[in-house]
């Protein structure tokens, strides 16, 4: 019988020839990755499960991304933690602040992620590295301790969800726009303890930047992991990164006759802009069909769109261009090396220029931390990936979700706007 | 193991985010991240609860981030035990993991209102609605999940691993 993208490298790495949804296999692990604020619970757990050494020095990436630079004494002291055990143990990728940036942008960028490695994150958000053609998940401290002392852990395999996806984007309209469509259509559950399977000629002709918003965004409805079918695209992006050689990636296609629970179309060409309303991802609508509410604070940055051609796109926009006097605007890449890029292109200028405040790479604001903190009732338009209740500070914080562009055109206009509208 | 208490009920998918804020994210110790259960979505709630009692949810409880503060939290405000519709996955996991007690009953949720009183019967997944007299039957849990659960939760369980590949 035929398999899907996910049967196949699960099988594969489960060292067996066949698999199917509701199987339990144990897995090998390629990358077992955790970040500041979920480590010290992990090192924790390991500790009370007798762990000494982690399985691999070499596929335990520590990254620094969600409280820094340190926020407050609490979480310069979780950071310790992780810096402590990450010197006790020898651990090869560990990344300090000031060389390090978003775990989700920052392992691929690095070259740590492979089409058809098995990759466990402490972040729900690890699904991101699936737009290279691997199997990732994000998964709790406990079973981060276990995968750091086995190397192995075991998985359900998931049925899953084939979305395809066919026709050319209007100039404006982005990957993000294509993902909150399939939030709105999936609704925040539609996908739990399924695989996400994305494909079609609109992404095979995408770069890689696009192709991890997909994956990304497998979350927000409550998807197990997303995987977009690898091309020469992920071949090209992984030479002069990848640290393992081309002969150790693992280029799997989902078989014409595997079984999929569920089936999802979609012709793009007429996509407009999207926009997921307050509390929930999956709260989606056409830019055209938000009212024009005033809005307290745009930000621009996290695993999903703080990308370089993210900031891109929004510095062409805000090029010459003011921040509107009501509201505020932030913007924080999502790597050093994007900052440097930032830097070095002439964006920082664009959007100091405009009036805007760029911050340091961090997670800050996107899960609430800091670095632009909702207050009472005030709204935020984010490029983030959630905009649950409390999420992103306040609870009585009214957050919508939008891509690059969508972000740039509202941040001058003060108001939710279509990008095209300005750019026209 | 018998759990009897009272029924806190809430909605559909109910995140980590309300289940502990990040803001509070930053402590692995049980009881400071118990004093802030549920807290932006029932303030009262670590006010209210007693030991052994249930919180009752409908779809997707736990959806969102990976935290496993959420249901050390949970477990830390002694809640007995989480019956929901069903679970975000990795909440599944990380509550089976600290041996956070929980049961997937659609029925029991229709059929239980706030302020009931509950028995759960744990190893049968029998749960009794005693102010309305009902009785519900949970799903089994699959086989893998049983072995950690009969571990007494995965630190034991790996803990057993260790043992019996150091002998």
């Amino acid at each position: 019988m035929g398999m899907t993208l996910t049967e196949k490298i699960l099988a594969n790495r489960a060292g067996i020839s066949e698999v199917k949804p509701g199987d339990l296999v144990i897995c090998k692990i390629d990358i077992a990755m955790a970040t500041d604020i979920s480590s010290p619970l992990t090192i924790k757990v390991f500790e009370e499960m007798g762990g000494s050494r982690v399985f691999d020095r070499e596929k335990v990436p520590l990254v620094h991304d969600h409280l820094v630079p340190a926020k407050d004494i609490k979480s310069a002291e979780f950071s310790k933690m992780m810096r402590n055990f990450a010197a006790q143990q020898d651990i090869e990728y560990y990344y300090e602040v000031g060389r390090s940036g978003i775990s989700h942008q920052l392992l691929p960028e690095q070259g740590l992620i492979h089409p058809g490695d098995v990759v466990f994150g402490a972040d729900s958000h690890s699904t991101t590295y699936g737009g290279l053609g691997c199997f990732a998940t994000g998964v709790g401290s406990t079973d981060m301790a276990a995968a750091w002392i086995l190397g192995e852990s075991w998985l359900r395999v998931p049925e899953s969800i084939k979305i395809r996806f066919t026709g050319k984007l209007q100039e404006w309209v982005s990957a993000k726009d294509m993902m909150l469509l399939v939030c709105r259509d999936l609704g925040l559950e539609g996908g739990t303890y399924r695989a996400l399977e994305f494909g079609g000629p609109t992404i095979s002709a995408m770069p890689m930047y696009d192709r991890f918003v997909f994956a990304n965004m497998t979350i927000e409805c409550g998807g197990k992991n997303g995987v977009v079918i690898p091309d020469d695209t992920v071949r090209e992006y992984l030479t002069g990164r990848a640290k393992k050689p081309a002969d150790e990636w693992d280029f799997f296609e989902p078989d014409a006759d595997a079984t999929y629970y569920q089936e999802l179309n979609y012709d793009i060409s007429d996509l407009q802009p999207m926009v997921a309303k307050p509390n929930l991802p999956g709260n989606v609508v056409s830019v055209s069909e938000v009212d024009p509410v005033p809005v307290d604070q745009v930000y621009i940055g996290s695993c999903t769109n703080g990308k370089i051609e993210d900031l891109r796109i929004a510095a062409s926009i805000l090029k010459g261009q003011k921040v509107n006097k009501t509201t505020r605007m932030v913007v924080v890449p999502a790597t050093e090396q994007i900052y440097h890029e930032m830097l070095t292109e002439g964006l920082a200028e664009v959007f100091h220029e405009a009036g805007a405040s760029v911050g340091p790479p961090t997670c800050g604001a996107c899960f609430g931390a800091h670095m632009g903190v909702m207050a009472k009732d005030e709204v935020g338009v984010f490029t983030t990936n959630r905009n649950f209740v409390g999420r992103n500070g306040d609870t009585s914080a009214q957050v919508y979700l939008v891509s690059p562009a969508v972000a740039a055109a509202t941040a001058i206009r003060g108001v939710i706007t279509d990008p095209r509208d300005i750019m026209h | 193991m018998k759990i009897t208490g009272t029924v806190h009920k809430y909605g559909d998918n109910i995140d980590t985010d309300v289940i502990i804020p990040a803001r509070h994210c930053v402590s692995v110790k049980e009881e400071e991240l118990a004093a802030h259960c549920l807290e932006d979505l029932d303030k009262e709630f670590v006010n209210k609860v007693q030991p052994g009692d249930i919180l009752v949810a409908g779809n997707n409880f736990g959806c969102g981030s990976s935290r496993e503060n959420a249901p050390i939290a949970i477990k830390g405000a002694k809640v007995g035990c989480v019956i929901a519709r069903y679970f975000a996955r990795i909440f599944y996991r990380n509550a089976i993991n600290i041996g956070l007690p929980i049961l997937e009953c659609p029925e029991a949720v229709d059929g239980i209102d706030k302020g009931d009183k509950l028995e759960i019967d744990l190893q049968s997944g029998t749960i009794r609605n005693i102010t309305k007299d009902l009785t519900f039957q949970a799903a089994a849990f699959p086989e893998t999940m049983q072995e950690i659960i009969s571990a007494g939760g995965m630190v034991a369980y790996v803990k057993n691993r260790l043992r019996n590949s150091a002998a």
